[in-house]
């Protein structure tokens, strides 16, 4: 690990202003995704600003009939609340499809949503990689990279989103509260908050430097049916190769782009009276097969066409 | 007490291990891990993958189970720690301890400290009703303690041993729970 300087902030804004102020500055809450990239040296912070004891665990009701988490609740926290699993099932249900027990009590929602990719060239320092190293190449193009994206990748990444937990959000149509450097308050929907790779995939999110997620906002729950599915190569604590969220009328796929995907034509096509399989096709008709992953679009219509119809599920 | 602002690259804090308390003077990289192993000495937690991949390194922060190795030392300035050596000790064994003697739970035992710390973690989570993903009603407010749920539960710890089957019934057997 390379050395860094350490402060523990005792508010949200003056976290955001110090790590706006201090070059090579990270945020540090739960610390497993971040601590296991700086041993890798992947992640070289110079500085961190622990943001892990900020008065933001509280979960609580708000004036609408939503839910605010605080973005220091643990995933465990979260997934345990009363409210959540009974108002927004498949929060919880993508919540403790994540990680391990372990790492759920430690990892935070909002480091939650700030996680790097699991792609194994990103955790490759030997290999070429866009993410760490701009303009460097990408290795997953033509490597054995089988968890590749299959929606919105670009020539210069082909990364996927590993949380299983935005996908719930993007389904449920949270958004996300920040503070900036400058102490003001800013709202994000959640599928404006990470960005798809284009020409630059080194900038993950839509947020500025040294702003800091705050909450996550549920609206009230909606009408219907909630459910998150999701395969893997084994039962737990494996990343997805395919996930799904389903709330209501609103439909949201994991590990199938650089960003949780909302599925807005396979709902536009369900609300048009097309059939589950009809509806996939929607989805997933545009998708795009790298090397060795064109099972995941076979894959990918299955499971939707199951989750629309209302298969049992595990 | 009060973390100086931009602290140099040394620590300097109180963390409570097993009950006793000790002043630690460290590099600011040390994880909580190498902190219990290295500079206190409380070798039974173990390093396996120091990735959180593998659960070999599982100890008990304020209750709940972590993984040591994902964690710097300086984030648990002031809390408390409990490693498996304050668990129980030979003469003066847990329940759980016992068990796994009991049942055989192991072979070179390399993971067992953290089997038996995540064990341990893992009840108190089940006591409190909190689900995993095996949970059928989420929202019932008690959690069946099922093989299915132990098994669940317990999938961040690896046995390359593969003793498996006898773990789960040592668990089982400890919890004093119906299969």
């Amino acid at each position: 690990m390379r050395p860094f300087t350490y402060e523990r902030a005792d508010s949200a804004a003056g976290a955001a202003k110090a790590a706006a102020e201090t070059p090579g500055a990270r945020f540090l809450a739960g610390g497993t995704n971040l601590l296991d990239l700086m041993k890798l040296e992947i992640e070289r912070p110079q500085h961190l600003v622990d943001v892990g004891r900020l008065p933001l665990a509280e979960i609580a009701e708000t004036a609408d009939g939503g839910l605010r988490i605080g973005a220091m609740a643990t995933n465990s926290a979260a997934a345990s609340d009363r409210r959540v699993r009974t108002r927004y099932p498949v929060l919880t249900q993508a919540l403790v499809a994540g990680a391990s027990a372990q790492l759920r009590n430690k990892a935070t929602i909002g480091g939650n949503l700030m996680q790097r990719t699991r792609c194994p060239y990103f955790y490759d320092p030997a290999k070429p990689c866009n993410k760490r190293d701009p303009g460097a190449g990408c290795s997953a193009l033509e490597g054995d990279a089988r968890g590749n994206a299959i929606l919105g990748a670009s020539d210069a990444c082909v990364a996927t989103h590993p949380s299983d937990m935005a996908v719930a959000l993007s389904a449920l149509g949270a958004t996300v509260e920040t503070v900036a450097p400058a102490g003001e308050i800013r709202t994000l929907g959640i599928d404006d908050v990470h960005r798809l790779p284009g020409k630059a995939p080194q900038i993950e999110t839509n947020l500025a430097p040294g702003e800091l997620v705050t909450a996550v906002v549920l609206p009230p729950p909606p009408e219907g049916r909630q459910e998150y599915r999701k395969v893997r190569d084994r039962a737990s604590y494996a990343g997805g190769l395919f996930s799904l969220a389903l709330a209501g009328e609103r439909l949201a796929l994991g590990a199938v782009a650089l960003k949780p995907w909302r599925a807005t034509r396979a709902e536009a096509a369900l609300a048009g009276g097309a059939s589950p399989a009809e509806a996939a096709e929607a989805e997933i008709g545009a998708a795009h097969p790298g090397h060795r992953n064109a099972f995941k679009i076979t894959l990918a219509r299955r499971v939707i066409a199951a989750a629309l119809e209302g298969t049992p599920y595990p | 007490m009060d973390m100086p602002v931009r602290a140099a690259a040394r620590a300097s804090f109180e963390i409570t291990v097993n009950g006793e308390r000790r002043r630690i003077e460290a590099d600011l990289r040390t994880t909580l891990l190498d902190l219990l192993r290295e500079h206190l000495g409380l070798t039974g937690t173990k390093k396996g993958c120091d990735h959180g991949q593998c659960g070999a390194c599982t100890v008990l922060v304020e209750g709940r189970r972590i993984n040591a190795c994902l964690s710097l030392a300086i984030m648990h300035e002031g809390q408390s720690v409990t490693t498996i050596e304050g668990v129980g000790l030979p003469g003066n064994l847990h329940p759980l301890q016992a068990a796994f003697l009991e049942h055989d739970a192991f072979q070179c035992g390399y993971c067992t400290p953290g089997q038996i710390c995540s064990a341990l973690g893992m009840l108190a989570e089940v006591e409190h009703g909190e689900p995993s993903q095996v949970t059928r009603d989420l929202a019932a407010e008690a959690v069946p303690l099922t093989d299915e749920e132990i098994r669940e539960r317990m999938s961040g710890n690896i046995c390359r041993c593969s003793a498996y089957p006898q773990i789960l019934e040592a668990i089982r057997d400890a919890a004093g729970a119906a299969a």
